[in-house]
């Protein structure tokens, strides 16, 4: 079992390398001197060449990576030019307000797809199918950003309930917290409920065209039990890939809710990082997602040695 | 009163379909303690008639007429619940396909408990004992080891008794069995044979069971229903049906059966050899770079020869070798070791690029006529393909698509088609003209007719003895069924486990077998005590 | 399922019909919004702001002359006509979506043939697939569109490298399965030449995958390109792009929604029309993706 573990995580070794050099490769790309950028345009040359010095740009560019792959290793991301404090500080205060939108709209999410795509399986080609499958497409299809405001428009300016943006630490109590995060989650949700609805359906939808599916109605078994326990079950992997391949669009969607909720997480601080053109924490945050990513999905592959007996260590 | 009473069973099929009903007027009996055996073709409505007995028919099957009674109830008037009720309890049913009929990631004592918790209200202890007594019943070493292990642990063979085992665990007055030893080997299906018969001896069970393998009928009916595209043409005891069939389609079903005894051609021991191998071998290495590493022998020390007009058989069970061997000779795969000579040429080892102009020599039929046609593209396509590859010009290459459309007794008018719009016999012709396109020496038929009815592997059968005969073919014929063996191989060699365990000529082989698992192979074969075929 | 009835069975099937229709209009509004009753979107008049829909006000063109002019959709805080702006940004919208699933089909088919048949370059190529699948897509395009400033060119590569690793895993999973066929063996023993073989055999079954999932990038692409736009780093503002128009209207939210809604409403329409033409294209030409998926 360990050494199965160890495979895993060692498989993600080369994932993350390429990872790093393209993080890497991705600023060291702009057109252009990076250091006159930075200085801005009033800058003098003596200035420009100053933050050359510093940033290290007259060494070769593969001794430029060795040398910021060593501060990577010692849980150094350097400082942010706007901010002037560390990228991993910058980080670790604006970690709470993402995660927090994070996991409450996964955790919704996935309790009120699954049911929805088991059912629609189930009961494929009926109204509630085809109902679910409408709202699937029309989740993919409306702007994260445009629900947003639709939902701000209603709930907040026109009926009141809820605040307009904004946030509250859990700290503050858990009441204000959650107030400031039910529309964002709601509607960042939304999303991630068409896509994991769409493949619990499929996923669902296949599993009830296999014989074991005829073996277990054979048996006698009343159809809850068929549909749980001999189909869901065997659509658990699937399913749970999905989840973790929907990390990344779960990304995109809290750059952007953050955005418009001026929530102040790591989504807002990636914008205004472009918009600031600050290197060191853009990299940071990109850095830190893909990694998020990386783990979630090493998660997920472990977690399919629970799944599914024949995927064996 | 008989267990299993089917009355006027009508069941429609939907609108489009090659016919109207699935089953039209079907009315058999099943008694306690007799076996029942449902034969006919593929399509001919054998598995619509027991799916509708359990009432798991799909919603676009449904039955328009007739009666199933089942102990004198009437299953088509029957609640969903009571059909529920009745299902493991009173009447069950075991499938086809062992490989898939069992939850994947269930244990299989979980699986066999399911059905005793849904319909007694015993105690864990008391099931527990109740499934490890029907696993030991099913003659499963170690069942506590079984009973905590997941299906993908155990064999096909291993599988299809824990299906039996769910079936009868509540001793039913009805098994019903669905083609249930088809997809396993020789050997097995053998043994699964005398295990349904002897459970069906002492729990008096009434069996029905549903097969196209008149072998399996002859060695285990009581009674027979023949069914032809819907119907019941002839139904009766079994020695009747076999021996006296009264309707034309039995006789000509039971005519197609290929007999064991092996034909009594002479071969001509003095015909050129066209391909000789020695000691040819092909080792799969595991070689992960984290993983164990693991050799599989899929073929060892293989040393064999065809000869110019006559057949090679290779015979075995599935994981003996034998497509491996095939596929060597052919050079899909390449060989670990050992030489394959095609006439002065090794080409055991011969570089891509060089085995290029030596593949005209040897061609090679495929055992799934389904996906050996590339869809989208016509039949005309396919077998000028070949020939194309060599510079012959399209003119020409269509003048012999042609002829040989003629030579595979098939309508060359209708080359313009596509693989879809023909049947499975059909395109097997069709995949033989395109390999006779290149004039090869040798032809290799990997199992060309396993997939086939009974009826339509005869013509095939036949069609690839004609074609040796007129053109002098050399043929290697890989194949598990031994009665096709018999029918057409002049020299057999027997495979188990990647090695040749028997070779010489069919008549010897077949008639004084030397080597234990030869000799097991044929007293596995279902009806060999019963004289089929043309004599 | 037949190979030779699958355009017919492709146009009768209503989703890619609804889909389609709304598309062609699209199409046609785009390339004709200069006769559609608009005026050059970049003018504005610092006298009609913030006007609301359907109210008439002037407009100064280029050469300082004054029109009355009706805004349909309202103006925005700097007088300028929505309704002519949102015209011409479907103009951005749909090139963008055309142009991005273009090019990552085609970087994607070319790695994605190479995993398949070239066994050294697969586990290369396949690990920095995932390496590139791990950094979120949006992240990728807002970082290299911020590096070198945004143009067309600049947005439609920002958006189709995060497509290429799925593109070259579906045409590499589809060339893996493909090579087992019985029917790709028998083109082997013919002697078939491998290239020969790749594009009779394997390119022809890949298509209709490909194409579907081509719509979904398309659907994808206009939806990014609105988020870039919309949070500053996309377009520049002086090209009209539904996502721009938004971002103007954000600090007026509360008081003048429709510079967001309408937009809004256009995007929504559009990407469905797309997302429903590809649910219609798969479950046509490729039954088998509509299980995977």
């Amino acid at each position: 079992m360990l050494s199965f573990i160890a495979r895993r995580v060692l498989a993600t070794l080369p994932v993350l390398a390429v990872v790093a050099v393209l993080v890497f490769l991705l600023l060291r790309l702009t057109p252009g001197d990076p250091a006159a950028i930075l200085a801005g345009d009033a800058a003098s040359a003596s200035q420009v060449a100053q933050i050359r010095e510093s940033l290290g740009l007259e060494e070769p560019i593969p001794v430029q990576f060795g040398i910021w792959l060593r501060h990577l290793a010692a849980g150094d991301l350097g400082e942010s030019y706007y901010y002037k404090v560390k990228v991993t500080e910058l980080i670790a205060q604006r970690l709470e307000p993402t995660l927090s939108l994070a996991t409450l709209t996964i955790v919704f999410a996935v309790l009120v797809s699954v049911p929805l795509g088991a059912l629609a399986a189930w009961r494929f080609g009926g109204a509630f199918d085809r109902a679910l499958m409408g709202f699937s497409v029309l989740g993919f299809s409306v702007p994260v950003f445009v629900l947003a405001y639709i939902l701000i428009w209603i709930v907040s300016l026109k009926l009141g309930w809820l605040p307009v943006q904004g946030y509250q630490r859990l700290a503050g109590g858990v009441g204000p917290w959650l107030r400031h995060l039910i529309l964002p989650s709601l509607t960042l949700s939304v999303i991630f409920i068409a896509l994991i609805a769409r493949v619990t359906r499929a996923a669902v939808l296949e599993a009830l065209g296999e014989d074991y599916i005829r073996t277990a109605r054979a048996k006698g078994l009343p159809e809850s039990r068929v549909l749980v326990r001999h189909a869901v079950a065997n659509a658990a992997v699937p399913i749970v890939t999905v989840i973790g391949i929907g990390i990344a669009l779960l990304v995109g969607g809290v750059v952007v809710t953050e955005s418009v909720y001026a929530i102040p997480g790591l989504g807002r601080l990636t914008v205004d990082a472009v918009l600031a053109r600050d290197f060191p924490t853009i990299q940071g945050v990109i850095l830190f997602f893909s990694l998020l990513y990386v783990g979630v999905n090493l998660l997920v592959d472990l977690s399919y040695v629970f799944l599914d007996p024949r995927i064996r260590y | 009163m008989s267990v299993l009473e089917v009355r006027g069973l009508t069941i429609d099929l939907p609108s489009g379909g090659d016919r109207r009903h699935a089953a039209a007027d079907v009315g058999f009996t099943v008694d306690r303690g007799e076996i029942v055996c449902l034969v006919g073709e593929s399509g001919s409505g054998k598995s619509v008639i027991a799916q509708s007995v359990m009432g798991l028919l799909p919603r676009g099957l449904p039955v328009t007429a007739g009666e199933i009674r089942l102990e004198g109830e009437d299953l088509l008037r029957a609640s969903p619940r009571r059909l529920r009720e009745l299902r493991a309890t009173r009447m069950s049913m075991v499938f086809q396909e062992p490989m898939t009929a069992l939850n994947p990631v269930m244990r299989c004592g979980e699986q066999l408990d399911e059905v005793l918790r849904e319909h007694t209200a015993l105690a864990p202890a008391a099931r527990r004992r109740r499934i490890l007594d029907i696993v030991r019943e099913v003659r499963l070493p170690d069942p506590e080891r079984m009973v905590a292990a997941y299906p993908h642990q155990l064999s096909g063979g291993q599988r299809q008794r824990i299906m039996i085992a769910m079936a009868l665990v509540l001793e039913p007055a009805l098994l019903i069995a669905d083609e249930p030893t088809t997809a396993l080997d020789v050997t097995t299906q053998a043994q699964i044979l005398r295990l349904i018969q002897d459970l069906q001896a002492r729990h008096g069970t009434g069996v029905l069971f549903i097969t196209h393998d008149f072998g399996v009928v002859a060695e285990i009916a009581h009674r027979v229903a023949v069914l032809c595209l819907g119907e019941l043409v002839e139904l009766g005891p079994r020695d009747d049906v076999l021996r006296r069939p009264q309707h034309q389609y039995t006789r000509m079903l039971i005519g197609a059966v290929p007999t064991l005894k092996p034909h009594a051609r002479p071969a001509d021991a003095g015909a050129p050899v066209v391909l000789a191998t020695r000691g040819l071998s092909k080792t799969y290495r595991d070689r992960g770079w984290l993983s164990r590493h693991r050799e599989v022998h899929a073929a060892a020390d293989v040393t064999l020869e065809v000869r110019k007009g006559q057949t090679l058989g290779i015979v075995g069970e599935s994981g003996s070798g034998k497509s491996t061997v095939a596929r060597c000779i052919v050079r899909l795969i390449d060989p670990s070791a050992g030489e394959i000579r095609l006439g002065r040429e090794d080409i055991a080892s011969m570089p891509q690029s060089r085995l290029r102009a030596l593949r005209r020599r040897v061609q090679i039929v495929f055992q799934d006529p389904y996906r050996s046609l590339n869809p989208r593209r016509s039949v005309l396509e396919a077998i000028i393909e070949g020939p194309r590859n060599y510079g012959v010009p399209r003119a020409r290459a269509i003048e012999t698509a042609r002829r040989l459309m003629g030579l595979v007794r098939m309508d060359p008018g209708s080359l313009a088609r596509y693989p879809h719009q023909f049947s499975g016999g059909q395109r097997q012709r069709i995949c033989i003209a395109r390999a006779l396109a290149m004039e090869p020496e040798l032809l290799v038929a990997d199992e060309a007719v396993s997939a086939l009815d009974v009826s339509v592997q005869a013509q095939v059968l036949a069609l690839l003895e004609e074609i040796r005969e007129r053109l002098q073919l050399a043929m290697l014929f890989i194949t598990h069924d031994l009665r096709v063996a018999a029918q057409v191989c002049d020299h057999v060699a027997v495979m188990s486990q990647g090695r040749v365990v028997e070779y010489g000529p069919a008549a010897q082989v077949f008639g004084s077998p030397r080597h234990e698992y030869t000799r097991a192979l044929f007293d596995a074969a279902p009806g060999r005590d019963f004289a089929f075929g043309a004599a | 399922m037949d190979a030779t009835g699958a355009w017919s069975r492709v146009r009768r099937n209503w989703p890619v019909r609804v889909g389609g229709a709304v598309l062609a209009v699209l199409v046609l509004v785009a390339v004709a919004a200069p006769w559609l009753g608009t005026v050059d979107p970049t003018l504005f008049d610092a006298g009609s702001r913030d006007l609301v829909p359907g109210k008439v006000g002037e407009i100064t063109t280029l050469d300082g002359e004054i029109l009355k002019h009706t805004f349909w959709f309202g103006s925005d805080s700097f007088g300028r006509d929505i309704y002519s702006r949102v015209l011409y940004g479907s103009r951005v919208s749909l090139a963008v979506g055309v142009l991005a699933a273009l090019v990552s089909l085609g970087f994607g088919i070319v790695a994605g043939l190479s995993a398949g048949y070239l066994r050294w370059l697969d586990g290369v190529l396949m690990r920095f697939m995932d390496g590139l699948m791990a950094i979120p897509a949006i992240l990728i395009a807002i970082a290299l569109v911020a590096m070198w400033r945004g143009s067309l060119v600049t947005v439609v590569v920002a958006i189709a490298i995060p497509e290429i690793p799925r593109v070259t895993r579906l045409v590499r999973s589809l060339v893996l399965s493909i090579r087992e066929e019985p029917y790709v063996e028998a083109a082997v023993s013919l002697g078939t030449p491998t290239w020969k073989i790749m594009f009779a055999h394997i390119l022809p079954n890949t298509i209709a995958p490909l194409v579907v999932q081509g719509t979904y990038i398309c659907a994808s692409a206009i939806l990014v390109e609105a988020i870039l736009s919309f949070l500053g780093v996309g377009l520049p503002p002086d090209i009209p792009t539904w996502g721009n128009i938004m971002a103007e209207g954000r600090p007026q939210f509360n008081l003048y929604p429709h510079n967001i809604f309408i937009p809004g409403a256009f995007l929504a329409v559009t990407v469905l029309a797309v997302n429903i033409l590809g649910d219609g294209l798969r479950d046509t030409l490729d039954p088998k993706m509509a299980r995977r998926l």
